[in-house]
């Protein structure tokens, strides 16, 4: 693991930190501005007592907001987070994954848009050509990344082909116990991407995991012309990674995992090295993001380096604001590094005290 | 510390995942094993028809050639463990360290798997009837002129293993002598047995690719059953009706066994003592064919104080003393909630006699560890909740009932031993669809032959009978 001890790492840790000092700031003033802010956090504020833009002068004063829940998100009128400022633009609503209860709403205009614009930044063009076409194998409807994608394609200049995929239905029938039936959709959803791989000249690609599975029992992809493949949506072990870079891939496609969610954004991976262990090491997209890893008891409380802990995410963008989310994940701390002078998160996998068990399905 | 790879056809992988088996005393980390991911598993089945056709080069005496031999290998010989080598010594300690079993009662598993590897002729006679083992190689042949034909109904046998006892591994071990390759997922604290076999096996020359050794996840376990074309699962009642209404699937869920005593035999029940403490309390109660529950036409309550008088002398002892009789529990907290379940239950008239012969309740501390000493519950009915349970350690329920409800009240049994001359009622038992195994006369309900069916008949289960008619000179 590389820390923060050399010294030029450390003035950029320092520098990183005042810049997301500056940009808490101005999100604040945003935010709890009458003019500006959206109905929920000046009400919010209203009711607090307190003025953010008086109070809040640096990330770590967030914690005055105390931990954001999640049931907030739930249900409308959706309107509530719009923020004035922007309220003359065209709105998305995007929703989580659905796999319990009712799922969670973000608005958005054009934080997709930036997000993976920024992510574009970290593929590289040997794999990832500009110009190329992409295949979105994942979620369709009500999901950010199902635009989020295609846009990625149209901002490298290429097109996306995707496939129907209804996560939510999937969920249901493992719930179930409807296994045979949750195979068949997952072929049904393959077949979709088989037939858009043989039909048309694609050279990129998103999936999950699990799909990324099932799409190479079935073709080799660097013979279907593949490149560089980008996956995400669900939990990947260090086993997949090494599974995936060494048996489903090979050595000529590039692997590009990557932690997000409809509230965070992306989280890109850091370039794997050997004293990684296959570990999947992710970096938030700060300042327009943060996550930190947490006491488990004790979510005011950052863990160690190394040190296991729940992932608590952030979010600072013009069109939303959300302090200290606790995650339904846990992983270790991972310290800065010159790519991100800012804390990672090492090995993310489903927060284990969770009584409730989550189903993941085919996404 | 010692690390257990995945073998991917015999090959070894080291998966970045692993998981560790703890020492029951210490509870300390003993084993490391890497775990598959279910990817990982489901790109290997893609190849089992490659294993299929290797062993399908072997004739049927060949394999059972090569079975003697890794029966004495097995039993007696140092063989490669991971990086390392295991001596028979080492592999009890083992066994013991992770599941909490004596050694005496190691060992006595370890006889009875080399003792079906031994007799793999006998058993292959008794599992396939056929008075020829040749015909399996074939594929065809004729009893007293009658064509029989048969085909492998799948590439492969994969198996989910139990962390109890590791007497159920001669269960499967007989798959390779039918010429099927064997995809395992051992139990997560009994890494050390399918391995020790598939080593033994290799040894005595059976080609590694056709043994798949995936230490996995739930999920990567149901990766295997659902890849392979046969199954065997090994498990709790979740489990077992999780995959119920697979035929694929071989399921072996609790055996409920029984011992029935009526007529004459209910009358004299204290000359079957010796046979009821035995089929209770041997291996420590951990096998599916050990007796849950006693139904008499007598005196139910006597034949329940003196069957306690004789389990109440069952105390913890060390791992290494040869009259071991009773197994700590590796989770000292399973041990406790077990204990809390049957306590929840006792009442309506139910009561644990053993530990009133004790004064003491059955969860007992000793040298560090957690056991469960012997119960015998006397319910006041056949309907009770506790009449027909199995908890997985030496605890027996005994059951007075009219001799007109026998047998229909047993329900599913794996093993029925019959104390009782009455011969109408052996007809009825005879008839019983829901009796696995059924001994008339004083037999423990933990003996096993050979040359029987045990829990299910394996060669049923891998192989299928077809129609066959054909002109002379086409068969030879």
């Amino acid at each position: 693991m590389s820390t923060a001890t050399q010294p030029d790492l450390f003035a950029k840790v320092q520098a990183s930190k005042e810049r997301l000092d500056a940009h808490v700031r101005e999100m604040v003033e945003w935010h709890f501005n009458p003019e500006t802010g959206c109905p929920f956090w000046l009400n919010w504020a209203q009711e607090a007592g307190w003025d953010p833009r008086k109070e809040v002068t640096s990330y770590a004063d967030l914690d005055k907001f105390g931990n954001f829940q999640d049931d907030e998100l739930r249900g409308g009128p959706v309107r509530r987070w719009v923020p004035k400022g922007l309220a003359h633009r065209p709105v998305y609503v995007f929703e989580t994954g659905g796999s319990t209860g009712v799922p969670k709403s973000r608005v958005q205009m054009d934080d997709f848009r930036i997000d993976y614009e920024n992510f574009s930044e970290t593929l590289p063009d040997e794999h990832f050509p500009k110009g190329a076409d992409w295949l979105m194998l994942g979620p369709s409807g009500p999901r950010r990344l199902r635009l989020a994608v295609e846009h990625l394609a149209q901002h490298r200049g290429g097109i996306a082909f995707s496939v129907d995929l209804d996560p939510r239905w999937v969920i249901k029938l493992i719930k179930r116990g409807q296994i045979q039936e949750a195979e068949l959709y997952k072929q049904h959803c393959i077949d979709q991407a088989l037939t858009i791989l043989r039909a048309h000249e694609v050279k990129c690609m998103f999936t999950t995991p699990k799909l990324l599975e099932a799409l190479c029992e079935k073709i080799n992809l660097e013979k279907a012309g593949i490149k560089g493949v980008f996956c995400g949506g669900t939990e990947m072990t260090p086993q997949f990674h090494r599974f995936a870079v060494e048996e489903l891939l090979g050595p000529n496609i590039y692997f590009a995992p990557t932690y997000g969610n409809t509230l965070m954004g992306l989280a890109t991976h850091k370039a794997p090295e050997p004293e990684d262990n296959w570990a999947i090491i992710y970096y938030p997209p700060v300042p327009r993001a943060v996550l930190e890893v947490v006491d488990f008891d004790d979510a005011t409380k950052i863990v160690g380096y190394g040190e296991t802990g729940r992932v608590r995410l952030t979010t600072l963008t013009k069109e939303t604001f959300i302090p200290r989310f606790l995650e339904r994940d846990e992983c270790e701390r991972e310290a800065p590094c010159d790519q991100y002078p800012w804390d990672g998160v090492r090995n993310v996998r489903p927060f284990s005290r969770f009584q409730k068990s989550v189903v993941e399905g085919v996404y | 510390m010692l690390h257990l790879p995945i073998l991917r056809y015999g090959k070894p992988y080291r998966s970045v995942d692993t998981a560790t088996a703890v020492h029951y005393r210490t509870r300390q980390p003993f084993v490391e094993a890497s775990q598959a991911n279910a990817g990982l598993i489901r790109r290997d089945l893609a190849r089992q028809h490659e294993a299929a056709a290797i062993l399908q080069g072997f004739t049927t005496r060949e394999l059972i050639a090569m079975a003697g031999k890794a029966s004495g290998y097995f039993l007696n010989d140092t063989l490669p463990l991971g990086d390392s080598a295991q001596s028979p010594q080492e592999f009890v300690e083992a066994v013991s360290a992770t599941t909490g079993l004596p050694w005496v009662m190691v060992r006595r598993n370890m006889a009875k798997i080399a003792g079906v590897l031994a007799s793999m002729e006998t058993v292959l006679m008794g599992l396939t009837r056929l008075p020829n083992l040749d015909m399996l190689d074939s594929g065809v042949g004729d009893i007293d002129g009658r064509a029989l034909s048969f085909f492998p109904r799948g590439d492969s046998m994969g198996v989910i293993l139990p962390s109890n006892s590791p007497g159920v591994h001669s269960l499967w071990a007989p798959a390779i002598a039918l010429k099927t390759p064997l995809i395992l997922k051992p139990g997560s604290s009994e890494l050390w047995t399918p391995y020790r076999i598939i080593q033994a096996y290799v040894k005595a020359g059976v080609p590694a690719e056709v043994f798949g050794y995936y230490p996995t996840s739930h999920a990567g376990g149901g990766e295997i059953l659902r890849g392979t074309g046969r199954g065997m699962l090994f498990g709790d009642v979740a489990a077992a009706k999780a995959w119920s209404g697979d035929p694929r699937i071989e399921i072996h869920g609790p055996g409920y066994s029984k011992i029935i005593l009526a007529d004459d035999g209910a009358a004299g029940w204290e000359k079957y003592l010796d046979l009821m403490v035995d089929s209770v309390s041997n291996n420590s109660g951990r096998s599916c064919v050990n007796c849950s529950s006693i139904w008499t036409t007598g005196d139910g309550r006597a034949l329940a104080e003196a069957l306690a008088e004789r389990l109440a002398r069952i105390k913890p002892t060390a791992e290494d003393d040869p009259n071991a009789a009773v197994a700590p529990l590796a989770n000292p907290d399973v041990a406790k909630r077990i204990s809390a379940m049957v306590d929840s239950e006792l009442d309506g008239g139910a009561e644990d006699l053993c530990a009133k012969v004790r004064g003491s309740g059955r969860v007992a501390e000793w040298d560090g560890c957690t056991y469960l000493l012997p119960s015998v519950i006397h319910v006041p009915s056949k309907e009770h909740s506790l009449a027909n349970r199995e908890f997985g350690y030496p605890h027996v329920s005994v059951v007075q009932v009219e001799p007109h409800d026998l047998p229909e009240c047993l329900g599913p049994t794996l093993v029925c031993t019959a104390l009782t001359n009455d011969k109408r009622l052996h007809q009825r038992l005879l008839a019983n669809p829901h009796i696995g195994r059924l001994n008339l006369g004083p037999i423990s309900t933990m003996k096993i032959s050979w040359d029987q069916p045990h829990e299910g008949n394996l060669f049923d289960h891998l192989y299928s009978r077809r129609a066959f008619q054909a002109v002379p000179e086409l068969v030879g």
